[in-house]
């Protein structure tokens, strides 16, 4: 009888949490999922000592090897391998505008209102979004033979999935406005993507497309080492030959054409955006 | 004189001319750079032709040899696990020192420079120099996917810290807090939720690379998907590509389970009740 009665002082000494019960849960369980993964990765992951003990020494034998960098040989050997890569970002990227902007219209449900083609079309976003690039470079030079043929290919078979996954989600967001009024005045299908659609998109379009011909210069230095064609072959064949005097060069002239690509994308966006 | 004067027809989208340089001087560079390439109608048809006894080849995946692919599955997801605690734990300070709005200029652009250049290299050209460094096997790779997630998280956490509010840090600071806790109760609530993202993302993102580092010998399934190509094994090969995308899909499923939790607020009745995900995948890639 007495304790149902609250005195302020016990209303002060309430506890506040953030979380309901249930919701700690959901967070431990996280938490107790992660610390689990860290701790039997780390009791079950093979490192082989004796290459740790002479780490140091490998490193300060890398230096040594990587100095002084190999500047003459960039003309002779560097210079057009560092091109063939740039050529095989910027065709890679454009073959998979091209090839992605179907797949997105397809994918979207607003466009095209039949599920089982949009179920089609994401399967395709998503099977070419999972395969990393490397490997459709494996692919297609297994395909196509070695050469810069197969790397451009492998950079747009992987960006298809990128682009067509984001421009689907930009054509579902579109306002219905202007495409009812397109439609009302009878305009036919493709007036109403160029009249209706594109204009909405467009700024989201030319954003991904950058983002990707960003994303693929990286990408496209590395092809070569499974003989996709660009630097990367360059850098195959230095390693091959212990040559790290020319890989330093190499790393060095990665560095600066990333870092270009990065400033002109941004000076791209903003003048178009 | 007669004042019969025409209206010029007007468009409501007139064609813009820089639109149309624009497009001409895209298709004199894809010309161009085609013939640099050395493509030609006939290599593609080649091409093709093997295309069709390569898909062959592949089907149907040949799962004989299980050990092989369970022992390079598990040191993959080993690799980027550890990759991912370890680049997350060291990307923390480096996001944080490269704040501008926190830090003084001579200690954000040092701190800057390192995100930038770990951010510059593909993971499989930064493995290459670890396999030099510590040897072939798993530990090149923890180690490269590892500067690669300081990379990426210390770019975006700083982006994120120099975006927060600057009235709950100066509330903080108005009551005498020393700076630590201006940073524990001002700062990292701000950008928490941003950050379970960028850790599940690269979490993500260590898993699809953790299975291509081996292609340098830095450990995990790559090494082995990439000696079943060279020996021409492509049902094996197509047996591990299954392999992989099976692992990464789970890896997102578990991905976007934790954004639920962590940044929806989810219980796990809820998560596996399903319903509609609230937060998507940031821009993803690999």
């Amino acid at each position: 009888m007495t304790a149902t009665v609250t005195t302020p002082l016990s209303t002060s000494r309430r506890t506040w949490r953030r979380f309901t019960p249930a919701q700690r849960t959901g967070r431990f369980a996280i938490y107790l999922l992660l610390v689990i993964a860290i701790v039997t990765s780390l009791r079950t992951i093979e490192v082989i000592p004796e290459f740790l003990y002479d780490a140091p020494d490998q490193v300060v034998d890398l230096l040594t090897r990587m100095w002084p960098i190999a500047w003459t040989y960039y003309p002779r050997g560097v210079h057009a391998a560092l091109l063939e890569t740039i050529h095989i970002a910027s065709l890679g990227t454009l073959l998979a505008l091209v090839l992605a902007a179907p797949v997105g219209i397809l994918a979207a449900h607003r466009l095209v209102p039949l599920w089982p083609i949009n179920w089609a079309a994401r399967l395709i976003l998503v099977a070419s979004r999972s395969v990393n690039s490397l490997v459709w470079a494996l692919i297609f030079v297994g395909i196509f033979g070695p050469g810069p043929l197969a790397g451009t290919l492998a950079i747009a078979f992987r960006s298809i999935g990128f682009v067509g996954k984001l421009v689907g989600e930009a054509l579902d967001e579109t306002h219905a406005g202007p495409i009812e009024a397109l439609r009302a005045a009878g305009a036919p299908w493709r007036s109403l993507l160029s009249f209706g659609y594109w204009p909405q998109v467009k700024p989201a379009f030319w954003s991904i497309a950058l983002f990707r011909f960003d994303i693929n210069v990286r990408e496209s230095a590395v092809l070569g080492l499974v003989g996709a064609g660009g630097i990367g072959m360059t850098l195959d064949a230095a390693l091959n030959l212990f040559q790290w005097d020319r890989v330093a060069l190499i790393l060095v002239a990665m560095f600066f054409v990333v870092i270009a690509a990065e400033i002109s994308v941004t000076q791209v966006r903003k003048r178009l955006l | 004189m007669k004042a019969a004067s025409v209206p010029a027809p007007t468009y409501a989208f007139p064609q813009s001319r820089a639109a149309q340089i624009t497009f001409v001087l895209l298709t004199v560079y894809v010309i161009y750079a085609l013939t640099q390439l050395d493509v030609s109608l006939e290599r593609v048809g080649q091409g093709l032709e093997h295309a069709g006894r390569f898909l062959g080849k592949m089907i149907p995946p040949n799962f004989a040899r299980s050990e092989l692919l369970w022992n390079g599955l598990a040191e993959s997801l080993q690799i980027a696990v550890l990759a991912s605690a370890l680049g997350i734990v060291l990307a923390l300070p480096f996001g944080l020192l490269g704040a501008r709005n926190l830090m003084p200029s001579w200690v954000s652009w040092p701190a800057r420079l390192v995100i930038v250049v770990a951010r510059s290299f593909h993971p499989v050209v930064v493995a290459i120099l670890f396999v030099k460094a510590v040897g072939f096997g798993a530990l090149a790779g923890i180690l490269a996917l590892t500067v690669a997630s300081i990379g990426f998280i210390g770019k975006l956490f700083t982006e994120a810290i120099e975006e927060v509010s600057a009235k709950q840090v100066e509330a903080v600071r108005a009551t005498g807090a020393p700076f630590t806790s201006m940073l524990a109760f001002g700062v990292l609530p701000q950008v928490f939720s941003r950050f379970i993202g960028f850790a599940t993302y690269q979490l993500d993102s260590n898993l699809r690379n953790s299975t291509m580092v081996g292609i340098v010998g830095a450990g995990g399934i790559g090494g082995t998907l990439f000696a079943a190509f060279q020996r021409f094994d492509y049902d094996f090969v197509s047996a591990i590509l299954i392999s992989i995308i099976a692992l990464i899909m789970a890896g997102e499923v578990l991905a976007t389970a934790v954004r639920r939790i962590f940044i929806d607020n989810a219980t796990l009745r809820q998560l596996f009740r399903g319903g509609t995900p609230a937060h998507d995948r940031p821009l993803d890639d690999d």
